[in-house]
Formats: C-alpha cells, sequence, structure tokens
C-alpha cells in the first residue's frame, strides 16, 4: 500500500534499493537476522540487550580474529627482526591504514595520523595533554557542549584550570539542536579549542560539527571532535567535517575493549609533544635525552595491544560486510518504532527531539514517580538490559532539570522483540509501582 | 543469570507509605546523607534520650530509589526505642550483609524485616541505595 502511494512501481531498480535500504517493513523488524553473528546474542535469545551506546556486542569475526592473532600470528610487533614479529607489525599497520579509510581518509597516505590508545577517553586527554597546554594562555577559551559525556569534558576542565583558561559551553534548543547563532555567541576571538561530542549519548542528536569546525577556524581555533558515539551509526569523513582531531572507542563500533583511535591533522601531531614515555615512542636515547620516534608511534609508548586492534580491524570489516545504509535503515526503524510504543504508555516521559531520525539509536526516558535505577533494576528481572542514572553526563542532565533517567539504546541488531520485552517490562514496573 | 527480586511486597509497602517518613522536630542527632551518583539524598532525624543511652524515636525525610527509600523507613522502625549501642550493632550486621557476608541466624532475627534486602549483595549496582539511610544513622551517631 504505501510502496503504491510512493510510486515504488516507478522507481528504477537502484533507487529500488535505496528505497528498501531506508524503509524497513515493519516485517522485517519482528526477527533479527544479524543476532545470529553476535555469539553472546545468540546463546541468550531471551535478553533484551539494550544498552549498546555502553558496549556494543562482537561478532563472531571480532572474536575469531582476536583469537586468530593469539593463536597464529603474536609475537610483540614493531622491534622483531624475525617473521613471527613481522607479521604482527604488518597487522597493526593493515588496521592503521583500514581505520584512516573507514574515516574517509587516504588509507595509505593518511594512515601514519591514525595513533592507536585505549579509548575515547585516553585520546581526549592526549589532546589535553599534548596540545592544550602549548596553546592555552590565561584568559583564552575552551568551548564545548554541555551534552558532552565526561570523557570529552573533565580533560578540557583540568586544561583550563592548569592554564587558567575559562571552559565555556554551548546549549541546545528544545530538540537538543545547537544553533549556528549559540556556536557564534560562545565560538569567539579568545577560543582556540572548540571540542564537541558528535552525537550525544544522552540525547542521540548529532551535533554539526563542520558547522563548528568553520566557526573555530575563522578564529583560528582547532576542532575536536568527540565521535565514539557517532562511528557507530553512520559514515564519518573527517575531511569532510574539517575537523582538526578525531576520537573514538573500538568497543562501540563491535570491536574489543581497549582500543581506542585517535586521529588529528600531520602537522598538528607533528609539533606536538608526547603524552606517554617509554619503549617504542623514541627514535634514540642517551643518559640525559631522547629523540621521539615520528607520528604515530610518537604518542603509543608501550606495547600495543596488536591483538585488539587486529580485531578492531575485523570490526571494520564487519560493518562494511552490513552496509551503514543496511544498519542505519534498521537502526531507523527501531527507534522509530520504540518510541512509538514508548509514546503509547502514558506514564513514559520521552527525552529529547521528536523526530526518530535524529535519536541515532538512543532513546532517553523517564517513568513518573519512579526513579530510574528501580525501573532498570526490575527490567532487569525480566532480562531486559538498560542504563539508568547520568550517563556520564551530569552537567547535561543538570541543564535538563533531571537527576537521571532511564536510556534504550538499540543497534541494528536489535528487534521488535526486544521493544515488546522492554514495554512489558515497563507496565510491570509501573503496576508494581501503582497498583 | 541469579536474579534478586528485592521488590518484595513489603518493600513496596514501606516505599509507597513509610511511616517513619516526616521532620521530627525535637530531634537531638541529625545527619543528611548523599549518594551523589544516583541523586538520592536524605536526612536522618533522631531524639535521644536525655541519658544519652536510648534512640526514642528516628525519622528521615528525603528523596531517592524505591530501594533507598524503603531501606531507611525499615530502619527508623528497628532502632526506634532501641539503645545506641544496638543500634550500631545492627549498622554492623546490615553492611556486612549488603556486602555480601553470611549471617547467622541471630544475626538475621536481629535485622528483622530488613533482612529482606539481602538480595541486594547480588546487585552491586543498588548497594549504595541501600546503604544510605544505614550510613547515614552511622554518621548521625558519631
Amino acid at each position: 500500500m504505501a510502496k503504491k502511494l510512493l510510486g515504488y512501481d516507478m522507481l528504477t531498480p537502484d533507487a529500488r534499493r535505496r528505497w528498501e535500504a531506508r524503509h524497513v517493513q515493519a516485517s522485517a523488524l519482528a526477527t533479527s537476522p544479524y543476532k545470529a553473528d553476535f555469539p553472546l546474542l545468540a546463546q541468550n535469545r531471551d535478553l533484551a540487550f539494550l544498552d549498546s551506546a555502553a558496549t556494543a556486542q562482537r561478532p563472531k569475526a571480532v572474536l575469531d580474529a582476536q583469537k586468530r592473532f593469539y593463536e597464529t600470528m603474536n609475537a610483540n610487533a614493531l622491534r622483531g627482526l624475525y617473521q613471527l614479529s613481522v607479521e604482527a607489525t604488518e597487522a597493526i599497520n593493515e588496521a592503521r591504514t583500514h581505520v584512516a579509510q573507514f574515516i574517509g581518509l587516504d588509507g595509505e597516505k593518511d594512515a601514519r595520523d591514525v595513533v592507536f590508545c585505549r579509548n575515547t577517553s585516553e585520546a581526549l586527554n592526549l589532546i589535553a595533554h599534548s596540545y592544550a597546554p602549548d596553546v592555552l594562555r590565561p584568559g583564552d577559551e575552551v568551548c564545548i557542549t554541555i551534552m558532552e559525556h565526561h570523557s570529552n569534558l573533565i580533560p578540557w576542565q583540568q586544561a583550563c584550570r592548569a592554564a587558567g583558561a575559562k571552559l565555556v559551553y554551548m546549549y541546545p534548543d528544545e530538540q537538543g539542536a545547537i544553533g549556528e547563532e549559540e556556536m557564534r555567541a560562545k565560538i569567539g576571538p579568545r577560543t582556540k579549542i572548540v571540542s564537541a561530542v558528535h552525537v550525544s549519548n544522552v540525547l542521540g542528536v548529532s551535533n554539526d560539527v563542520k558547522l563548528m569546525a568553520e566557526i573555530a577556524h575563522q578564529f583560528g581555533a582547532v576542532m575536536v571532535v568527540d565521535g565514539a558515539q557517532s562511528v557507530p551509526h553512520f559514515p564519518v569523513d573527517v575531511t569532510e567535517l574539517g575537523c582538526d582531531f578525531f576520537a573514538f572507542s573500538g568497543h562501540k563500533v563491535f570491536g574489543p575493549f581497549g582500543i581506542g583511535v585517535l586521529w588529528g591533522r600531520h602537522e598538528l601531531l607533528e609539533a606536538m609533544p608526547p603524552f606517554l614515555t617509554g619503549g617504542e615512542m623514541i627514535e634514540s636515547v642517551s643518559e640525559q635525552d631522547a629523540v621521539w620516534a615520528p607520528v604515530p608511534e610518537k604518542f603509543e609508548a608501550g606495547t600495543q595491544d596488536a591483538a585488539g586492534i587486529y580485531a578492531l580491524d575485523a570490526a571494520l570489516t564487519y560493518v562494511e560486510g552490513i552496509g551503514f545504509e543496511a544498519m542505519q535503515a534498521r537502526e531507523r526503524a527501531l527507534v522509530a518504532q520504540c518510541m512509538r510504543r514508548l509514546s503509547g504508555l502514558p506514564f513514559v516521559r520521552i527525552i529529547g527531539p521528536a523526530d526518530p531520525d535524529a535519536h541515532h539509536g538512543v532513546v532517553s526516558f523517564n517513568v513518573c514517580g519512579i526513579h530510574p535505577h528501580d525501573v532498570a533494576s526490575i527490567l532487569d528481572m525480566g532480562n531486559v538490559a538498560i542504563r539508568a542514572g547520568h550517563h556520564c553526563a551530569q552537567p547535561l542532565l543538570a541543564h535538563l532539570g533531571i537527576q537521571s533517567c532511564c536510556r534504550v539504546s538499540l543497534a541494528f541488531y536489535n528487534d521488535a522483540g526486544d521493544i515488546e520485552k522492554l514495554i512489558d517490562g515497563l507496565k510491570q514496573t509501573w503496576r508494581m509501582f501503582n497498583e | 543469570m541469579n536474579r534478586a527480586n528485592v521488590y518484595s511486597a513489603a518493600l513496596m509497602e514501606h516505599n509507597a507509605h513509610p511511616d517513619y517518613k516526616y521532620e521530627l522536630a525535637d530531634f537531638t542527632h541529625t545527619h543528611e546523607g548523599v549518594n551523589p551518583s544516583c541523586g538520592d539524598e536524605m536526612v536522618l532525624r533522631l531524639r535521644v534520650s536525655q541519658d544519652g543511652l536510648t534512640i526514642e524515636e528516628a525519622a528521615f525525610t528525603g528523596s531517592g530509589c524505591a530501594v533507598s527509600q524503603a531501606s531507611a523507613d525499615i530502619m527508623a522502625e528497628l532502632i526506634t526505642g532501641e539503645s545506641i549501642e544496638e543500634a550500631k550493632h545492627l549498622i554492623d550486621i546490615f553492611i556486612r550483609m549488603i556486602q555480601g557476608d553470611k549471617l547467622t541466624e541471630d544475626e538475621k532475627d536481629a535485622l528483622d524485616e530488613a533482612y529482606q534486602l539481602e538480595g541486594i549483595s547480588r546487585m552491586p549496582a543498588r548497594v549504595k541505595c541501600a546503604e544510605l539511610a544505614w550510613r547515614t544513622l552511622d554518621a548521625a551517631l558519631k
């Protein structure tokens, strides 16, 4: 019926495929063909895992890669003069190239600007420790948004405190959008660094970091983007965004824990001092001095988690295999259905924009008169896993005038059954408190 | 997976209709307890006898999740009329129970209704909620 109305029959095969990809039919959401790829989900069919924004599940391909590394390639990379170590080194280099391509760069040329670290927090700390002290002077400003995760907030609080600089916040409108006017009101001649979350882990909204970067550059400031919640949801092209630094975590994009990525403009990375020092990051060492290795090794002190890096490579390959178009289509349909079903519960208040497409998998809400921790605990009794609390974004919640909230975060591997279990659990919670 | 259901009818009743949630006017001891991470706040007020030995009345005000509210109400009921020494003993038993220690039959009896919160020991995220009132009492008595 809907297909007829939209002139579906008249679409070219290509356009039809795009249409199909954008509009996942309700019937396709009933079950998830993707759960079979994820051992934890495949083995726990009763589990409604609705906390992928905290950490995603890992497909078998990623777990296999990690195991394969230890079983067939394990050696300390970079320093070895034997075949195994050479293979481990190659695995890291290939992953570096892949990461560069994945975020819209030239894999061969730009791989050197991809720094592996533990996670987004560490990547952001690297910038706050190795870049900020050289540019921040008393009276200067660092501009961030009120919707930052603490990991893109506390490093700047600390950097500002150390330099006598001021931390300035951009605030969103009622639909969660930070408009150009607000950006221009906050980014100015004193701004040296603008750092913004690409997608909010509470509201799900994406920030126009491209425009922020433009404005930042007009004033000679650098643009840092926290991509922890964007990389798992849509294709990112750092060149297109025009940012100077971009950080994300492997574990949120179906990769292993403990691997994060910092990309930075080559000339900036080149000029920055190292963050951590020690082995693997030097060119030469004498009793009183040392010469740093070139970027990226300069920022990768100590033995790297080569297996994790290799598995991250596999995670990106897995995502490319499914394709962002298909992932996004499913995710959007799931979010729309989740919001529709939640809206049907009179005791639930959804937080964030009204448009489901603006949510990027995240739906935060509160249940009237019931503490989010109670909601999460009672849902857990029905095997529904959600997050409740301040979501490491206390200033945002204070801005919204709430102490805490519940958060459902959906990934393409979820299905309508997961949402129904959530709805049943919420009804049960409400009954327990009100009957 | 071993899930505890601490949301018993008794707990829900204490949460919905707390008998000891009011502002005690003529208190001798008070302390404000906070769990910053979940936003639970409570003010505990005690009226201790003139000889300093007995808790004549205990009451609390504040807000928080059902677990923290019910735990406070159960505690206030339990310690009202008890000696300070006994109250301190109960705090010790309760905190040990929440931390996962096995209690003796006597200790279970001593906790009475508060023993119903034993399941919290298997819900690490909720330990602070259950403990708030008891830690606040501990501080009020110091």
